[in-house]
């Protein structure tokens, strides 16, 4: 039994008047790959985005319960989100590269937060972080070239070579691959296989196979609810919940 | 079967036909449009490239008959010059153009032949040469108005006398000295130099262009600022509610503003309240940013909501504060949007009268403003004072000023054009 990085007790979650999550309890192991499945519209995504507080840019997004790090209520007053975000960080299911240098992609988060002093430092960071993302090889020729002129697998880990250069504890991967090609994606959860020997990785995917393939634990989502959470090998060969079966079996969703 | 196949081949080629004609009404829609534009721009041009060169008449002015020796000039200052007497001496340099005439009633045409202002030309001649002044110089002298039309061939010459400005003698004044040789054209410089004047072809576009530049550097300090800060506030900031809401659409209300109204504002309260001075290119400038604020604001809100969100959550997601994502992510994409915007609110603003007639940009001025604090005209402004005018002159000159206003314009439109492709993101 690993030791428990994150717990969401009793999580309600509102956009306006619609519910979106309905009392969501689970815990994240860490330095293990948690993936999150189920439908289009399930909560999934709104549950990972509460994870760094990035629902907090919604402004009728309301969020009800308790979601604790570390044991520290991530919504706690006295939280500082910037601070959050910086160890818990983000992918996104669309590559979203700033139109900026690979470099200064990558540069980007240490520079506001001041983690590095010289430019030596930025330069070490930049490239530990490609080299992570395994990415280094590709564009180290050309790291003063625009990241938007990456293919979508590159700008894919360029973006978590960028969530990876501020240091954080967690890395949030919302539907990483759903935008790219199976060699893309093959090459990203290789990674994710790499990284969870330093990071927490929770990650939404639509694809089942992806979620057996990289997780340890799965959770599965159903309009809003979290219908079963347990070992990826328990969920897919025996699950407790009729839902559960429906759905990895191919019958709805 | 075949029926069947031959009915699709008609409805098809129904289908073709109908595109043919929708495509003819489009070219003629667009020949339609583009024939006025060069209509106008012909129009224009025919009747204004004439003010760009002007008639000069040469006079060999004998400068020994002022002064005992000329090397004396060199050690004048120029209020010595400036308190030398003259009138008559100037007069006599061009009545040596007709040794023969004698009668006044002839030697008053011969003087009208020149412009009203002969004896400061050669005077300011005399300044800028005071150092190597020969007993006799040639001098080029503007020609009067009436010669000017003349000379262009925009002045008929065969009606009769007591309807043409200019006499049958000056005429053949004229005629003479065109074929003495002494009759030439030259580049218009004064006109694109000197104030206005009563005087048509003393009259320049120089101020008016100085007043509109002062004008349009009022509006850019202005506008561009609050505009650009408004925007992001509105667009990333603020809450969304009834405020803003309300805020947004007298936005919108304001953009429709008929431009006069501004005028009105600026006259009851920035020139009677504030006190601030008459006629000048601040109060003209900060009334037309009233009016170029709402084009700016609504065009940088629109390139802002271009800019996708993926590019705020990539921010946000390493950890920038709203204000770090908008500022260094956002905003630099959102950029040559709100600069193309800024350019078109200027360019509105360079061409717009209504407001300036009101707080008393219309005034004849015959300086060049040398600050903003200055009473100045603008071009518009002049474009319409000078339509006014009867003497030819000033039509030639109408034309011309509008063709210097749509120049900038087209300058203008061709920097936000230039400024949109240099720095758009690629994506």
């Amino acid at each position: 039994m690993k030791s428990i990085k994150i717990k969401a007790d009793n999580l309600n979650v509102y956009y306006g008047e619609k519910q979106a999550l309905f009392e969501v309890s689970m815990y994240m192991e860490e330095k293990q790959v948690t993936a999150l499945i189920g439908p289009s519209g399930c909560g999934k995504s709104t549950f990972i985005r509460c994870l760094n507080r990035m629902n907090d840019v919604i402004d009728i997004c309301k969020v009800q319960g308790k979601i604790e790090i570390d044991g520290n209520d991530i919504y706690a007053p006295d939280m500082q989100v910037e601070q959050l975000r910086e160890r818990v960080g983000m992918v996104f299911q669309k590559p979203n590269p700033f139109p900026k240098s690979i470099f200064e992609n990558v540069a980007y988060g240490p520079r506001i937060h001041g983690i590095a002093e010289h430019k030596s430092d930025l330069e070490e960071i930049v490239v530990t972080s490609l080299k992570k993302a395994a990415l280094f090889d590709e564009v180290k020729d050309r790291l003063s070239d625009s990241g938007t002129s990456l293919s979508g697998g590159q700008q894919q880990r360029l973006c978590i070579a960028r969530a990876i250069s501020v240091n954080p504890d967690i890395i949030l991967m919302d539907e990483p691959c759903s935008a790219l090609d199976p060699i893309a994606t093959a090459r990203i959860e290789e990674l994710m296989g790499d990284l969870k020997t330093e990071y927490t990785i929770i990650i939404v995917t639509h694809s089942m196979q992806q979620a057996a393939r990289v997780s340890s634990r799965t959770g599965f989502f159903h309009l809003g609810k979290l219908v079963e959470v347990d070992k990826t090998e328990a969920i897919f060969s025996n699950p407790s919940d009729q839902r559960t079966q429906d759905y990895i079996t191919g019958r709805f969703g | 079967m075949t029926d069947r196949i031959e009915q699709r081949i008609n409805s098809l080629n129904k289908r073709l036909n109908s595109e043919k004609r929708f495509r003819i009404y489009c070219i003629g829609a667009m020949s339609f449009a583009l024939a006025w534009v060069l209509i106008l721009f012909l129009n224009i041009f025919s009747s204004g490239y004439s003010a760009f060169y002007r008639t000069v008449i040469q006079v060999d002015v004998p400068f020994l008959n002022l002064i005992e020796d000329t090397t004396q000039f060199s050690e004048m200052s120029s209020e010595d010059i400036n308190n030398l007497s003259m009138y008559s001496f100037s007069k006599k340099a061009i009545y040596r153009l007709f040794p023969d005439i004698e009668e006044k009633k002839d030697k008053k045409m011969l003087i009208r032949l020149f412009s009203i202002e002969f004896e400061q030309e050669i005077r300011e001649f005399l300044k800028s040469n005071k150092s190597n002044i020969n007993e006799t110089e040639t001098i080029y002298l503007t020609a009067s108005d009436d010669v000017d039309q003349v000379n262009k061939g925009n002045y008929p010459r065969d009606l009769d006398e007591d309807k043409r400005r200019i006499k049958d003698i000056q005429l053949l004044f004229f005629d003479d000295l065109v074929d003495r040789g002494l009759v030439s054209y030259e580049f218009n410089l004064p006109f694109l130099m000197r104030g206005d004047s009563r005087e048509p072809e003393l009259a320049g576009v120089g101020g008016s262009i100085v007043g509109s530049l002062f004008t349009i550097l009022v509006v850019l300090i202005l506008s561009f600022p609050i505009g650009i800060f408004a925007a992001i506030y509105l667009e990333e900031f603020a809450p969304k509610n009834r405020v803003t809401d309300f805020i947004e659409i007298n936005i919108n209300n304001l953009a429709a503003v008929p431009s006069i109204v501004f005028g009105l504002l600026g006259l009851g309260i920035i020139l009677n309240t504030f006190g601030l001075p008459r006629s000048t290119p601040l109060v003209g400038g900060i009334v037309l940013s009233l009016m170029t604020l709402p084009t700016i604001i609504i065009a940088t809100r629109a390139s802002l909501r271009a800019v996708p969100p993926s590019i705020r959550e990539g921010a946000l997601a390493v950890g920038a504060t709203k204000m770090q994502a908008v500022m260094h992510h956002v905003v630099p994409v959102a950029m040559p949007g709100a600069l193309t915007g800024t350019i078109i609110g200027l360019a509105q603003a360079l061409g717009e009268t209504a407001p300036l007639l009101l707080i008393g940009m219309v005034a004849f001025v015959v300086d060049v403003p040398q600050t903003p604090l200055d009473a100045s005209a603008s071009l518009p402004v002049q474009v319409y004072l000078w339509s006014e005018s009867a003497e030819r002159g000033y039509v030639e000159k109408t034309s011309a000023t509008i063709m210097m206003l749509l120049g900038f314009l087209i300058l203008m439109n061709l920097a936000a054009v230039l400024i949109r492709r240099k720095f758009e993101t690629k994506w």
